[in-house]
């Protein structure tokens, strides 16, 4: 955490890959070439590509990819995965509808 | 590692980003240093995405207003990203006599400095939004407001701005600014000294503990804002909606997702006050308040929430501009919530005051040091 990362450390020029049009992120149809891409637009933590690229932010939030991007990402960057800090996870950790989130304060209603 | 630069910005926001980027564009040698290990990681993150202009104080009104003029329209060209920026206007809704007198209010301040927003009545609401329910009976309407991806666009910043050679550092966390031979100078933080012949302060909340250093100081709070977003649904409609009680705002994404902030009233008193989190009551809040203006949302499924801080000023505008005391000392702080539509605008005008000493709008009314006792 909060450790000092020079952005403009040189990480080599992106190489095209044969696979690059793998997809990763299923739920919003992330390629591993777009998210190498990223890496050298300059987006180097899960959190930024996530934002950059919307990887994780499908109906899973990231439970099926967050490894696999963490591996791609720690790779292109030349480092080990485990520095690489994990994208935060969001509430609530399944899909819900609204009208079932909404109810929340229904036990306090007077009708309940 | 690069420490020394003409210019220091503190921050790597939205505002710190599009500066460096104006700066860079100009041929200015820039390092931007952000305390955090991620660019965009405050409020330029966690926003609802409004590009507007309708329901902004009149002193911030002329400097949003150029933005939307001359700088988001060609905004995704520019930095290569979509940007997703769509101007089809803004309604702030009503549903009651009390409603229509905030709105009026605000839209008679906003024709007052030539921003085209009108008054119309329920029908007309529906006619521009058909899944708006009954309860609407009013609201202002503002054509050429907007929104946009806050992500893509602030990211989209970075990544421009770092091609054209700017230097960023994130995880350097400034502590304090040194004042040399009567400039501003030196910017510390734990692990390294840099160097500015000027250094812009663009930090959200955290700018008021950097600039007392200098024995500046702005009179800023935190608030907690938190959103709720959909999974993708089919395209319903593309205006910004907010209401005249604020209690929710949003619109749907490029993605389909629907992105809705509010609030349940609670959280200035929660027990993890200290710490932007969302709470268990917030969201729920918001999903009641949008039900009852959108019905047919009740079965759109919530996929996350998430919360930030806003550093909102005493008096809900922000200060931009130049440090008399200090020479060589930039602010750009306390944008109460309104600091993405506004930050191309601020970067653009910071860049051409920090290298002419000029802008082209008048900053006058956000300046620094208007912050005074009531009596």
């Amino acid at each position: 955490m909060n450790s000092v990362n020079d952005r403009s450390r040189d990480i080599g020029e992106f190489v095209p890959e044969p696979d690059d049009d793998m997809l990763i992120c299923r739920c919003e149809e992330i390629t591993k070439g777009e998210i190498r891409k990223a890496v050298h637009d300059g987006m180097w933590t899960m959190t930024e590509i996530r934002r950059y690229l919307r990887t994780g932010m499908g109906l899973c939030q990231g439970q099926t990819c967050a490894r696999l991007v963490k591996g791609i990402v720690a790779r292109e960057l030349k480092i080990s995965p485990a520095e690489l800090e994990p994208a935060t996870s969001r509430v609530p950790m399944r899909p819900i509808e609204m009208k079932v989130f909404a109810n929340e304060a229904a036990d306090t209603k007077e009708d309940w | 590692m690069k420490k020394t630069a003409e210019v220091v910005i503190i921050g790597g926001g939205i505002i710190g980003c599009s500066t460096a980027y104006y700066l860079a564009k100009k041929g200015v040698d820039v390092i931007v240093l952000e305390g955090s290990d991620n660019i965009g990681n405050g409020g330029s993150s966690r926003n609802g995405g409004g590009v507007r202009q309708s329901g902004r104080d009149v002193r911030e009104l002329p400097l949003v207003m150029y933005g939307i003029k001359n700088l988001w329209p060609g905004l995704s060209e520019e930095l290569e990203v979509d940007c997703e920026y769509h101007q089809e206007g803004n309604l702030r809704l009503g549903k009651n006599e009390e409603h229509r007198k905030i709105l009026t209010r605000l839209a008679d301040n906003a024709r007052a400095v030539g921003l085209d927003v009108r008054m119309i009545d329920g029908d007309e609401v529906r006619s521009i939004n058909p899944y708006l329910s009954e309860e609407v009976t009013v609201a202002s309407w503002c054509p050429t407001d907007g929104h946009a991806n806050p992500l893509t666009t602030t990211l989209g910043y970075y990544k421009m701005a770092r091609r054209l050679g700017v230097t960023f550092i994130t995880g350097e966390e400034v502590k304090e600014l040194r004042i040399i031979k009567g400039k501003v100078r030196q910017v510390i933080t734990p692990n390294n000294i840099y160097e500015g012949e000027s250094v812009l302060v663009a930090a959200g909340l955290f700018s008021r503990d950097i600039l007392t250093s200098v024995g500046i100081d702005i009179p800023m709070t935190n608030s907690l804002l938190e959103c709720l977003v959909t999974e993708a649904e089919p395209p319903m409609f593309n205006q910004m909606l907010g209401t005249a009680e604020a209690d929710f705002y949003g619109h749907q994404t490029k993605h389909g997702s629907f992105v809705f902030g509010g609030s349940s009233g609670l959280e200035r008193y929660n027990k993890d006050n200290g710490t932007p989190v969302n709470s268990s009551k917030t969201a729920p809040c918001i999903c009641r308040g949008i039900m009852k203006y959108f019905p047919d949302l009740a079965n759109a499924k919530i996929v996350r929430t998430w919360a930030g801080w806003m550093d909102a000023s005493c008096d809900g505008v922000p200060a931009i501009g130049k440090v008399d005391e200090v020479p060589g000392l930039y602010v750009a702080c306390a944008f109460n919530g309104h600091g993405f539509g506004i930050a191309p605008a601020v970067g653009d005008q910071l860049a051409k005051l920090i290298v002419s000493g000029k802008t082209d709008v008048d900053l006058y009314d956000l300046r620094y040091d208007r912050f005074k006792a009531k009596i």
